[in-house]
């Protein structure tokens, strides 16, 4: 598994997240502080130091860097008002296959991480931070309690911080599947109607954070707000780390400002060929054509396509892969991680998998588009979780970027690009 | 089945949907609703958003109260 | 009340308890079927199925009133609830007992049912399983009239009706397992 991470070729955006890694290539406790400073939290953690925090969140307008991008803020506002928060809880669960910065973040940088959690655990009044790392990675898990030991209690009562390790299935990483698992239930979504009330364990209110969100939190009790917004745009300031993979000579994580075109992202790991299309948020996300590779990397200019920043992700296919092929993969594999516990995704989705698999294959016929626009119809929002949407979404927009291709294999004439190795297999 | 409600200003508005992780298809919701509730092509029920007119609501309300794995709920709406 | 009415009484409700029970269980049983008819819709035969068992249970609650009340074999009230506490017939008057024990659990529960966890009220609901058998071998071991040739006839015909049921749910069952089975297969052959 790659953990390069390259300075980006705009000098003009220097790596925040990254900063203290890139400068010294350490990861521990006495570099993190010797770069960033001390952890800002004073002695007599109060009431006004609580809400002078989630007030300088809100004037970032930090969003949550675990593909939803809802407010920080707001989230934070929630929690206060739900009486004590008991647990804070870190999702490093990377789910999406080919994103790598939680584990980049956890290695690199833990400290930062574990700072933003702190920070939220002192202001919430949290007694303990579960920092959730994937039963597999197991150089994640150590590096990140290997960070934990070094903190110091310090002058004020001490915050427990446990690293545990849920199974890695890609819907494992979803907030109620998490506190599901820490509850000591199965790691499934739960159907939540209002999601006004917050998620708990046992009886506690828990707060899940995405370990990228939680380092922005880090930076910006820092150097504050203003700081925070030097980069990135209005709607979506800051930076957010992308994970570049596919048809690209060098693969890995990377730190950019939001806003950034696509096509200048992509271009930091040297794409190999001719770029035909490129999944943008991950497996559950969105393919973008050539010609839309100019929007900016962010949520409000990619949602007008139907896409999202999502999990950062973005893979690249060159003019030399079939993006059929891959999008069928992709749906087959999404179709085994559903939680099976809501009908229209467990029986739609490998549907929908059979179908792109026909036309992949070339052995499909023009009914089967009908048939899938109508399955997409019927999975749509029907589940607990969003899962099955981002399958359709993925599988709808490969039908618009790849139609030409689309049409060409369900008539029995399959392309002769290369079908494998996959372009989309990252781990 | 009673009639007509009479007292307007009486009248409970209603919206139902479906629990997706409770539900098991049954298909007891599509039997007593069909006018509101149809089944996918697995026999899950597909539900609107709209709100129950008052002439289902009684309907609505015994199939919550019916269903085997108590999926279908129907919620009050705030006026 | 004279004890040969009591007697009667306490025989008569005692059977048509339990051919009630047979009933209640096989459109219970039923209801989990997929197979939905216009002339039979689903949710009526539940509908059905709580209606018969309210019924089953007036008669059930008759029965062990009468043979409480009739004094001629010493039973006791104690032994409505509580196993083994009658002093005639102790085993299987003790399985009459159990019998009631859970079909009162499963009453309650089923009235408490939007106040209870879902599968607390499941997991009660199945031991109504549990009351048919026992109630059958009391009818037996206990009852007057079966040696009778009507009477055998008519618990044979229950037994029947139970089990044809079951066998029809077991192989529902075995067909949704299936239906998923594909599921897990696809899950499996399917690695990015």
């Amino acid at each position: 598994m790659q953990t390069l991470t390259r300075t980006p070729t705009d000098t003009t955006t220097r790596p925040r997240l990254l900063g203290s890694w890139h400068a010294h290539h350490r990861s521990d406790l006495a570099t993190h502080v010797a770069f960033h400073g001390a952890l800002p939290i004073p002695n007599a953690a109060g009431e006004g130091w609580s809400a002078s925090l989630g007030e300088l969140i809100r004037q970032a307008g930090l969003t949550g860097r675990g593909g939803a991008s809802f407010p920080t803020a707001s989230k934070f506002a929630l929690m206060r008002r739900s009486g004590t928060a008991r647990t804070i809880v870190v999702n490093a669960m990377e789910g999406e296959p080919a994103s790598d910065k939680a584990a980049v973040l956890l290695e690199c940088v833990p400290h930062l991480v574990l700072d933003g959690a702190e920070l939220l655990a002192r202001a919430l009044r949290a007694q303990r931070v579960l920092v959730c790392v994937p039963d597999v990675l197991d150089r994640t898990a150590q590096s990140a309690a290997h960070a934990i030991a070094e903190r110091s209690r310090g002058a004020l009562a001490p915050v427990a911080f446990d690293v545990v390790r849920p199974p890695s299935r890609y819907i494992s990483g979803e907030e109620s599947a998490l506190t599901s698992w820490l509850d000591g239930r199965p790691a499934l979504p739960r159907f939540r109607p209002d999601k006004s009330v917050p998620l708990s364990i046992g009886r506690a209110p828990a707060l899940v954070h995405n370990a990228e969100t939680l380092a922005h939190i880090a930076l910006i009790a820092r150097y504050g707000p203003g700081w925070f917004r030097e980069c990135g745009t209005f709607e979506a300031p800051g930076t957010c780390l992308v994970t570049l993979s596919g048809c690209v000579e060098h693969p890995g994580v990377y730190e950019v400002a939001l806003g950034t075109p696509v096509s200048s992202v992509i271009a930091l790991a040297m794409p190999s060929g001719g770029v035909r299309a490129v999944l943008t948020g991950g497996y559950g996300g969105t393919w973008l054509g050539c010609d839309a590779l100019n929007t900016p990397l962010a949520p409000a200019p990619l949602a007008e396509l139907g896409a999202s920043v999502g999990a950062g992700v973005l893979v690249v296919l060159d003019e030399s892969a079939c993006g059929i092929t891959e999008t069928a993969r992709i749906a087959a594999y999404m179709a085994s991680q559903g939680a099976g516990q809501c009908g229209p995704c467990m029986f739609g989705l490998p549907a929908i998998a059979e179908d792109f698999a026909l036309v992949a294959g070339g052995a499909g016929d023009t009914a089967v588009f009908e048939r899938l626009a109508h399955r997409f119809g019927e999975v749509e929002g029907r589940g607990a979780c969003r899962h099955p949407d981002g399958v359709v979404r993925m599988a709808r927009s490969a039908l618009e970027v790849f139609a030409e291709d689309a049409k060409a294999h369900a008539l029995g004439r399959p392309c002769e690009k290369r079908t494998s190795p996959s372009v989309v297999a990252y781990r | 089945m009673s009639g007509t409600t009479e007292n307007a200003s009486q009248e409970t508005r209603i919206r139902v949907k479906v629990d997706p992780v409770a539900c098991d298809a049954y298909g007891y919701c599509a039997e007593l609703l069909p006018e509101l509730v149809t089944l996918d092509e697995w026999g899950y029920p597909v539900v609107g958003s709209e709100p129950v007119p008052a002439h289902l609501v009684e309907l609505a309300v015994r199939a919550a109260r019916d269903c085997p794995r108590q999926a279908f709920l129907s919620e009050e709406i705030a006026h | 009340m004279s004890s040969s009415l009591l007697w009667y009484t306490t025989r008569a409700t005692g059977l048509v308890a339990l051919l009630l029970l047979t009933l209640t269980l096989v459109l219970g049983i039923g209801t989990a079927n997929r197979f939905s008819m216009r002339s039979w819709p689903r949710f009526a035969q539940q509908d059905l199925h709580k209606r018969v068992s309210l019924i089953t249970l007036v008669f059930l609650a008759i029965h062990v009133l009468t043979s409480v009340m009739d004094t001629y074999v010493n039973i006791g009230w104690a032994a409505i609830l509580l196993p083994f506490t009658s002093r005639y017939d102790s085993f299987w008057v003790a399985l009459g007992t159990v019998g009631v024990d859970v079909l009162a659990a499963v009453a309650v529960s089923s009235m408490l049912r939007n106040r209870i966890p879902a599968r607390l009220w499941r997991g009660v609901h199945w031991l109504s399983y549990l009351s048919w058998p026992v109630a059958l071998a009391h009818a037996f071991g206990m009852g007057t009239d079966m040696n009778q040739a009507w009477a055998t006839g008519l618990a044979i015909a229950c037994i029947f009706a139970v089990v044809g049921a079951c066998v029809l749910r077991v192989r529902l069952a075995v067909a949704e397992r299936r239906r998923t089975t594909n599921l897990t297969s696809l899950r499996a052959a399917s690695q990015v």
